[in-house]
């Protein structure tokens, strides 16, 4: 497959993205979902190397990966309501307890 | 019967764990009194047992050890729970047991209704265990404990008044200065312990086998060292110079305290331990100089300050330390059985006059309580014309002052004058002996001097309390006035026993008993010291006779002189004040001796403790401590902000982890 490298090369920007996201926002919604960003640009690098190597072991990893990704936003939703029941507020600054 | 002898100590340590333990439930006075009494009547009476089979049994054959259990076995170092009967232990355990029995049966009446009873009498069993256990011992080991224990239960009853301030300081007094000798002791200890065992391989503190093996040590030397230090011990627990001073002190105790361990017991255990130990003591004749000589200048000095001081209790303490005096002295010149038979009969004549300050003290105090008044019931300023009130205390304490004055036929006179004698004619100070002679004398006419003061100022003359104090006063019950009549018939014909062959050949030949009991114990002292004796003529029996008569003569000027200054002419002593103000005042203050000890040792300790504290414990202690923990503070300050407690800033610094472990596998 001569154009591996697109594929990679989108995927980096993909999860530079989402890590860029996950550093800078404050809406832990939006958090979350650069979170799925970075989830997803693993998922096109595995898809892209079974697709170069003709394994299907990338493949079924991505499975694995989308079931995990699922339940963590099942658990990070949940959680989300419970820090809202408490704050009246999503923002991550206002989650600043995790000091001396 | 000398298979019994661990009944001896035992008995009074049942007593004290019976009246330590559950005398402040039983409450009763009389059964707390009674059982402690009990107890040391027992031992009396096994001690009587013992005494008893020893006479009926040759000399050579009156020594008898009894190991109890076998206490510290380490290589070469062995040490039993063992003890020695011998004609020595046997006289010692004989006047602690027979004074200690008459003191706590005197204590039931002088301690009546007083806080802290039965803690009184669990202190005074303790105290005769102690002083038996030292006094039993067969070895030094078993010796120190005693020593040592004696120590803690004299420290617990000087400061028996503990609420009292001046109580609690002289017990310290006591026992840091006791703390004092008992170093020495050690050291002596050691050192023989070490000579012994690295010269000739006999690794022991028993005395006998030191006893067998003595003929090993050298003259001087390495004995001079251990004696010397022995020595240091025993001023510490004798109250001589220079470790003297804590006991006038001492006197802060109840009276029968006074009168059991600073008169008859514990200060004499300095002059037991060097009769115990005579066979190595003899080996150096420094030591016996340096003893000699501190005997006399004690016996002098502490009755210069006799004759001024005013409280009853602390002229009779200045005395008890003036007659350890001579009881070192005695040791000193190698009278060793001069030195214990002094050491006897002034247990008797001393322990009389303090049970009868008590009474005096007790009735007194009665008197003064009844009237409100605060005047000090011990200031004989406060006394005087008791005899009529008091008859019994009067004649018992009259008794014993004579006996201690040393006038012909009572038991002092036997017992110092034979000293005297022993200083005069001792054939190992040379030149010296003339000078310990008379100082000794001087000493000896002090001696009469206050002892007469005293007497005159409490029981002559006119009572110098409110008459209606005066009413007051009474003899004292049964229970105090039968150990008084016991003592001071003891120590009127106590003597009797030590006649010197002198008296003795005047009325036909009658022997000194007390001699021949203890010269099986001091025979190798005499035969070691023939080695440096230099005998000259030897004087005659004219010279000892008017020696003799010179002595009785001095005491007859003390007498004298008392009489003509409180009786006769009662101005003279004001005018005598007057006249040399600056010589009353030293000897009022003691020669200052207290206020030189706290310049030269007492502040420089505090100030020393002060540097420690303030100085090396504040600045340098607590600087460490304190210094770590601030570096640690001042770092997690800085450091601290690292953690904000925002989510992505701890997101940040992973990606960064990531980044930088992942970029130095790719690049290196």
């Amino acid at each position: 497959m001569e154009n591996l490298n697109g594929y990679l090369v989108v995927s980096a920007i993909l999860f530079a993205i989402g890590t860029i996201g996950v550093l800078t926002r404050k809406n832990a919604i939006v958090i979350f979902m650069c979170i799925e960003l970075m989830l997803n640009a693993v998922n096109l690098t595995f898809v892209a190397f079974s697709r170069h190597l003709g394994h299907f072991d990338g493949q079924i990893f991505v499975l694995f990966i989308m079931t995990v990704a699922a339940a963590e936003a099942a658990v990070g939703l949940a959680l989300m309501i419970a820090f809202y029941k408490n704050k009246e507020s999503i923002s991550v600054d206002d989650v600043n307890m995790m000091k001396w | 019967m000398f298979d019994n002898v661990w009944l001896i100590p035992l008995f009074p340590l049942i007593g004290f764990l019976i009246n330590g333990f559950f005398g402040k439930k039983i409450k009763n006075e009389a059964v707390i009194g009674g059982i402690g009494t009990l107890m040391i009547f027992m031992s009396f009476i096994v001690s009587c047992g013992i005494l008893l089979q020893m006479i009926g049994l040759p000399p050579e054959q009156r020594v008898f050890e009894k190991v109890l259990f076998p206490w510290i076995h380490s290589g070469n170092f062995k040490a039993d729970m063992a003890f020695l009967v011998d004609p020595l232990s046997a006289v010692m355990i004989m006047v602690v047991t027979g004074v200690g029995s008459l003191i706590h049966l005197y204590s039931i009446g002088y301690m009546h209704g007083e806080e802290g009873f039965y803690r009184f009498f669990a202190y005074l069993n303790l105290f005769c265990m102690s002083m038996l256990l030292l006094v039993l011992g067969n070895n030094m080991l078993v010796m120190f404990i005693g020593w040592e224990g004696v120590g803690l239960c004299s420290y617990l009853l000087i400061g028996y008044y503990f609420h009292k301030k001046s109580a609690g300081d002289a017990a310290k007094k006591a026992f840091v200065m006791n703390r004092v000798g008992d170093f020495g002791f050690l050291i002596g200890l050691f050192t023989l312990y070490w000579w012994f065992g690295s010269n000739h391989n006999i690794w022991t503190i028993n005395f006998t086998e030191i006893k067998a093996a003595s003929h090993l040590l050298p003259y001087g030397g390495v004995v001079t060292v251990a004696t010397l230090c022995f020595f240091v011990g025993a001023t510490g627990k004798s109250a001589q110079i220079p470790l003297f001073t804590w006991l006038p002190d001492a006197m802060e105790g109840p009276t029968p305290v006074s009168a059991l361990i600073h008169a008859a017991t514990m200060v004499t255990a300095g002059v037991y331990m060097i009769g115990r130990m005579s066979f190595v003591f003899i080996k150096s004749p420094e030591t016996m100089m340096v003893i000699a000589v501190v005997g006399a200048a004690t016996a002098i000095f502490a009755a210069t300050i006799g004759t001024a001081q005013n409280d009853i209790k602390r002229v009779l303490a200045y005395s008890t330390v003036s007659q350890l005096g001579f009881m070192f002295l005695a040791m000193g010149v190698g009278a060793f059985t001069a030195g214990i038979f002094h050491l006897m009969t002034h247990a008797f004549f001393k322990a009389c006059l303090f049970l009868g300050s008590g009474s005096v003290i007790h009735s007194m105090h009665h008197a003064l309580h009844k009237i409100h008044s605060h005047d000090d019931a011990q200031d004989m300023r406060n006394m005087g014309g008791l005899r009529s009130a008091m008859p019994i205390t009067f004649i018992t304490f009259l008794v014993s002052t004579i006996a201690i004055s040393g006038i012909p036929g009572f038991s002092g006179f036997f017992s110092k004058d034979e000293i005297l004698w022993q200083a005069f004619a001792n054939p190992y100070h040379g030149g010296l002996n003339i000078v310990l002679w008379g100082v000794g004398a001087l000493a000896a006419c002090f001696t009469a001097f206050y002892m007469f003061r005293l007497v005159f100022m409490t029981f002559f003359g006119e009572c110098r309390i409110n008459a209606k104090a005066k009413s007051y006063l009474h003899e004292s019950p049964l229970v105090i006035t039968i150990p008084l009549m016991v003592l001071g018939f003891l120590a009127a014909v106590g003597g009797y026993i030590g006649l010197p062959k002198l008296i003795g050949d005047m009325f036909g030949g009658i022997p000194n008993y007390f001699e021949h009991w203890l010269e099986p114990v001091f025979a190798l002292a005499n035969q070691y010291s023939a080695q440096y004796a230099h005998h000259g003529a030897h004087p005659s029996h004219a010279f000892e006779w008017s020696l003799m008569g010179l002595s009785v003569v001095i005491a007859l000027i003390g007498i004298g002189i008392a009489f003509t200054m409180y009786v006769q002419n009662k101005d003279l002593p004001g005018k005598f004040t007057a006249t040399f103000p600056a010589l009353h005042r030293a000897v009022y203050n003691k020669w200052y001796i207290d206020e030189l000890y706290d310049f030269i040792f007492v502040n420089p300790c505090k100030a020393f403790g002060q540097f420690l504290w303030k100085g090396f414990d504040v600045i340098v202690v607590d600087g460490v401590v304190n210094g770590v923990a601030n570096v640690v503070m001042g770092f997690s300050g800085i450091f601290r902000y690292i953690q904000s407690g925002y989510i992505y800033n701890y997101a940040f610094s992973m990606a960064l982890g990531v980044v930088a472990i992942l970029g130095y596998y790719i690049f290196k």
